[in-house]
This record gives C-alpha cells, structure tokens and sequence, in this order.
C-alpha cells in the first residue's frame, strides 16, 4: 500500500527535529521553548512509527509513541505550569530573565 | 502522475515542516502557537499513511485537545497579545546553525545510506494488537504511565495556583 519509502518519512523526522532544536536554542521566549520540544519529540513519535512500519508484525513502536506521547502530555502540563509561576513572580516569559538563582 | 499516496505524503510533509518552521521562527508568539496545530495535524496524517490509524487519533486527541489548548491558554494568559514584542532577541545564531548543521548531516546520512527493508507491506490495523500489547506484555509501563500523569497533574496545579504572595514579588 505505502509507496513511499520509509527513508522520506525519517529525512522529514530528521528536518522536524532540526527546526525543533534550532528554535529550541536561538528563542528566548519559554512558551516557543516549550512549543520546540514538543516539535522535537513528535519527530521522534514520527522516527519510531517509521521504523514500526518495517516490523509490521510487532507493534514495539508504537507502543514506544504512546509512552513519548503520554510523558510528553505530563511535561506540557508541569513545564507550562512552571511558566505561568514564573511569570507570576518576574512579569515576563523572557528566559533570560530567570536567574534567581544567581545572586 | 505519481501515485496517490506520494502525493499525500508530499503535501502532508509540506504541511507539517512549514508550519514547524512557523512555529520555531514566528515573531508572533500567537502565530507560533496556531501553527503548532498544522504541525500536530500534518504528523498525526503522516501517522495515517503508515497504518498507524489509533495513533493517528491520539496524536490528535492528545495534542490538539489537550497540549495545544493548555498552550493556547498560557500564551494568553502570559503574553501582552497587544504589543507584539513578546519574543524575541536571538543569540548565538551561528553556533546554533553550526551544531545543527551537524545533527542534519548525521540525521539524513544514517537516513539515506542505511538499507531499509523496502519492500511495501500492506496495511495492517493495530488497534486490536494495541490493545493487547498494553493488557499483556506492556502492563507495567502503562500503569506506570497513568501513575506519571496523575504526579503531573497534580504537580503542576500545585505550580500554577496562586500562591501566598512572597517577598521577592513584584506588583
């Protein structure tokens, strides 16, 4: 059925992840920081489907989505709660602004 | 005309990777979160056409309806959607793209060198072996799992609720 062979999904799992890790490091705003990592784990959600696709027999990785899916879901909720404090106590979202700790 | 499968698998990875680059290079921090949705859409597709129809479905329920709502919701309730300056001075642009450079080149060499079985297999539904794999062999992760969203879930209302008003806070 599926034409396509499984080298383009991984190449477009490689360029999603890539996105994902430069805007991880380049923004400076903690909602797109946590906008890329969500990115960069669908591109391996994406990587593990791909290569399930070739053991068609077993189900190991989607079964291993589901797992990234599910510890991805807690992450969004503890990490957007961690910004909504901190915007709570220093009135911006600006990652360079969180350095309590430093003094 | 190529088949209609590489077609659909053309405009899904279009749909996915140009709204990911939205979503990483936007100004706009409500045009990131928007585009969040193409992306989350395009993979859950892409899902599709490797016959990974459940998975499809949940990568929609759980991330458009759960992630990109809750996204939604602290980006107005953080951001001053009225002046657009929310983000965003980049720094180290060049030790970025060098370090990436890198990982693509990896990425896409162990991607297009390595001989994957290429053999087209037909579609196979997994609902029912899902089922079974997470009742059977894969019981303990799960329960460890719902163990973990339920520590989330409480761990990130005591986060966010409001607090008693330190010292240290402004206004």
């Amino acid at each position: 059925m599926s034409t396509v062979p499984v080298e383009y999904f991984l190449i477009v799992a490689a360029v999603l992840f890539v996105v994902g890790a430069v805007g991880f490091l380049l923004r400076r705003n903690l909602l797109v920081l946590l906008m890329s990592i969500e990115l960069m784990l669908n591109s391996v959600n994406l990587t593990l489907v791909a290569y399930n696709r070739l053991h068609a027999a077993n189900h190991a990785g989607q079964n291993l989505a589901f797992f990234v899916i599910a510890v991805a879901a807690a992450e969004a909720a503890v990490g957007l709660a961690i910004v909504l404090a901190f915007f709570r106590v220093r009135k911006t979202i600006h990652s360079d602004e969180a350095n309590l700790l430093k003094n | 005309m190529p088949p209609l499968s590489v077609v659909a698998f053309m405009l899904l990875a279009a749909l996915t990777l140009g709204s990911a680059g939205i979503v990483a290079f936007s100004k706009n921090i409500i045009h990131s979160a928007l585009a969040l949705l193409g992306t989350f859409l395009g993979i859950a597709g892409l899902y599709v056409t490797l016959s990974a129809d459940f998975l499809a479905a949940t990568q929609v329920l759980v991330y458009v309806g759960g992630t990109l709502t809750l996204i939604l919701f602290a980006v107005m309730l953080t951001s001053r959607i009225e002046d657009m300056k929310v983000s965003n001075p980049q720094g180290g642009v060049a030790v970025a793209f060098g370090l990436i450079a890198v990982a693509l080149l990896v990425l896409g060499k162990v991607a297009t060198e390595t001989n994957w079985p290429s053999e087209a297999k037909p579609a196979v539904p997994s609902t029912a072996k899902l089922g079974h794999a997470f009742l059977g062999e894969y019981l303990l992760p799960f329960e460890i799992g719902s163990v973990v969203l339920l520590a989330a879930m409480i761990g990130s209302v005591v986060l966010a609720r409001r607090a008693v008003k330190r010292a240290w806070e402004k206004g």
